[in-house]
């Protein structure tokens, strides 16, 4: 009780920074998590697929699988 | 001598070939048989756990859709640890709270993997060669989770589950679902949430793979489908593709 009244930051953490848009409001950490989200889709389109080619190379020399 | 001891004799006597079709005959009256015809009509072996996939799958974005599967998995095995310990072990013993922590951040992930797997999805038009019902599926399954997610928040039983069910129950009460779904009811919200909510979602993500099985993986815009696929889009038949591949190997 003493932590609490003297100081109450120790028990109810300070409100976390928020983005305001119009009427939409949004967490920083959201934010973030969108943002990194968004990240790995542009990598997951761009980056190429471990084995790829040496399967391309495989099945344009006719080996299947 | 009953008809189920009649046709196992027949099909011991007179091999596979005849054990079908005395299988065959019987279908209208036995439910296993009905059954197991429409499973089979359903997704013909073959393609069940398939060796092989188009070429237009080795790809990045093609990866999320099975890691999501994964994260769920992941999700309900820690999910069944923590009903069988219960909050008080989840709150205090080491090995609770490293539980609860799996719980919680393959939920994480489970989310993050079934989003970008929906843009990819949107992105590619998913629903395009009659993939439309796969498409209603996965979109519900994610409303579905985020129920059972809302609801675990709620049965985390700390100050963020009362918050969060102060903040949500006005909007719930508005729509006059307060009496089966009471957020400021912890017993019925850990329900909900362990038992009745996973089973929707665990259903529909089901379907959801039988029906990705059946009709295959979307193809990229750019890229032709293989034979059979597009064959069967044409005909409305479901692709046979292990006949497609004992040809190939004959």
């Amino acid at each position: 009780m003493w932590v609490l009244m003297s100081s109450p930051g120790a028990v109810f953490p300070a409100a976390g920074r928020y983005v305001h848009w119009g009427v939409v409001q949004l967490s920083l950490t959201n934010l973030l998590i969108i943002a990194a989200m968004l990240v790995v889709f542009v990598l997951a389109l761009l980056l190429p697929f471990p084995g790829g080619r040496e399967s391309e190379r495989r099945e344009r020399s006719g080996v299947r699988r | 001598m009953s008809g189920a001891e009649a046709g196992t004799a027949t099909g011991a006597a007179t091999g596979a070939n005849t054990g079908t079709a005395t299988g065959t005959a019987t279908a209208p009256r036995s439910w296993t048989v009905r059954f197991r015809h429409w499973l089979t009509r359903a997704v013909p072996e073959g393609q069940w756990l398939p060796d092989r996939q188009p070429a237009y799958v080795r790809s990045w974005v093609y990866v999320f859709g099975v890691a999501t599967l994964a994260a769920f998995l992941v999700v309900l095995l820690s999910g069944l640890v923590l009903t069988l310990g219960g909050a008080a072990w989840w709150h205090v013993s080491r090995v609770g709270h490293f539980v609860n922590s799996t719980h919680l951040w393959s939920v994480q992930l489970f989310f993050v993997c079934m989003v970008i797997h929906l843009w990819g999805k949107f992105f590619m038009a998913a629903w395009r060669g009659k993939r439309a019902l796969t498409w209603i599926t996965g979109t519900v399954a994610f409303v579905g989770s985020i129920g059972t997610a809302f609801t675990g928040y709620l049965s985390q039983s700390n100050f963020d589950s009362q918050w969060i069910s102060t903040q949500a129950k006005d909007g719930l009460n508005s729509i006059g679902v307060g009496a089966y779904f009471n957020v400021l009811n912890p017993g019925q919200m850990l329900l909900w949430h362990v038992m009745l909510l996973p089973l929707v979602v665990g259903i529909l993500v089901v379907l959801h793979i039988v029906l990705v099985r059946r009709h295959g993986v979307v193809p990229p815009f750019d890229a032709e489908p293989p034979d059979d696929v597009a064959a069967a889009q044409a005909s409305n038949v479901p692709p046979q593709r292990e006949a497609t591949e004992r040809s190939e190997a004959a």
